[in-house]
């Protein structure tokens, strides 16, 4: 039960930092991409510059802020 | 099925694959050289035993019995936000503001940590040793599961499971081979261009299935991954670029 309970949480953990991590902001921004898609599905020329258009500022925005950040572990 | 998806398919896996492995390799490479080789090879297989079976386990019944659009999206997203993770860490990385990942220092820390504990345990030459294992099973095992993830979802979303795992093993395979030739000389692969290369990959392959997955038929059908390739790649050159310029002072 307890390795189990163990491996749930090594389990939760692993998703937590691949999905979320330092970079809440790429969830947050995929989920807005995804929402677009579904949302623009019928505007598809709208469509075809807006969804890089938002993942492309989402990483520069984010790399901009981690010019800071220079300790990171490699 | 388009040549162009299953190329991009073939690189981003193989690509991926090699990234990760070079990581993994290193910690293989220093559990045998300090703990014996019998036990860090023994860890290693089993860590990919492990790893396969969880492809299969994962990828056949979402290739078998999740309806294409809504696995295009979800694995799109995966891709996407692992894909962006990638890039900005190369972006960073190539313009100076994060350090380079180093082979040479990991295979030290990592020596030096089981040759400690070998001083202390007094281990038998050539026996069976649990930590060697252990450790080389862990860092194979670790840095294998974003591989499966990326194996998985590529595989499944192109219903080409086969084909990625094989790119994959591939990969796998090489790699493998040119440790055993160069053993501590992995700090050589160049390891931030390949990860830069697969993220781009990812952006756009995560992008391009949202899109499929959501009811969008892309111009150019499978041609417009490649049209992705170029944004992302133009902008994570840019970026590198804009960070690289000293910040105004204020």
């Amino acid at each position: 039960m307890k390795m189990l309970a163990r491996g749930g949480r090594a389990f939760g953990r692993f998703w937590w930092d691949f999905l979320i991590g330092d970079t809440p902001e790429f969830f947050v921004a995929t989920l807005a991409i995804v929402l677009l898609a579904l949302l623009l599905r019928h505007q598809r020329d709208i469509a075809f510059f807006v969804l890089p258009l938002a993942a492309v500022i989402c990483l520069v925005a984010s790399s901009l802020r981690g010019r800071g950040g220079s300790s990171g572990t490699p | 099925m388009n040549t162009t998806s299953t190329v991009v398919l073939l690189l981003a896996v193989f690509g991926a694959t090699a990234v990760e492995m070079v990581e993994a390799l290193t910690i293989v490479v220093a559990a045998g050289v300090t703990r014996g080789w019998r036990s860090a090879v023994e860890g290693a297989a089993a860590a990919v035993a492990v790893l396969t079976v969880i492809v299969l386990a994962a990828g056949v019944p979402l290739v078998h019995y999740v309806p294409i659009d809504a696995l295009r999206v979800a694995v799109g997203a995966l891709l996407l936000v692992l894909g962006l993770s990638w890039l900005r860490k190369s972006i960073l990385r190539a313009s100076g503001h994060k350090p380079l990942h180093d082979e040479d220092a990991i295979f030290a820390a990592t020596s030096a940590e089981l040759t400690g504990d070998t001083d202390s345990g007094g281990r038998a030459r050539g026996s069976r040793d649990a930590q060697g294992f252990a450790v080389s099973f862990k860092g194979v095992f670790l840095e294998g599961t974003e591989v499966v993830l990326i194996v998985v979802s590529l595989g499944a979303s192109q219903h080409r499971l086969g084909l990625a795992s094989a790119a994959a093993g591939a990969a796998a395979v090489i790699v493998g081979i040119i440790g055993i030739v160069v053993a501590r000389q992995l700090s050589r692969v160049p390891e931030n261009t390949i990860k830069t290369g697969v993220g781009i990959m990812l952006c756009s392959f995560g992008l391009f299935w949202i899109g499929e997955g959501a009811g969008l038929h892309w111009p150019g059908n499978d041609l417009a991954i490649l049209a992705l390739v170029g944004v992302f790649l133009l902008v994570t050159l840019i970026t590198v670029r804009m960070l690289q310029l000293p910040e105004p002072s204020r």
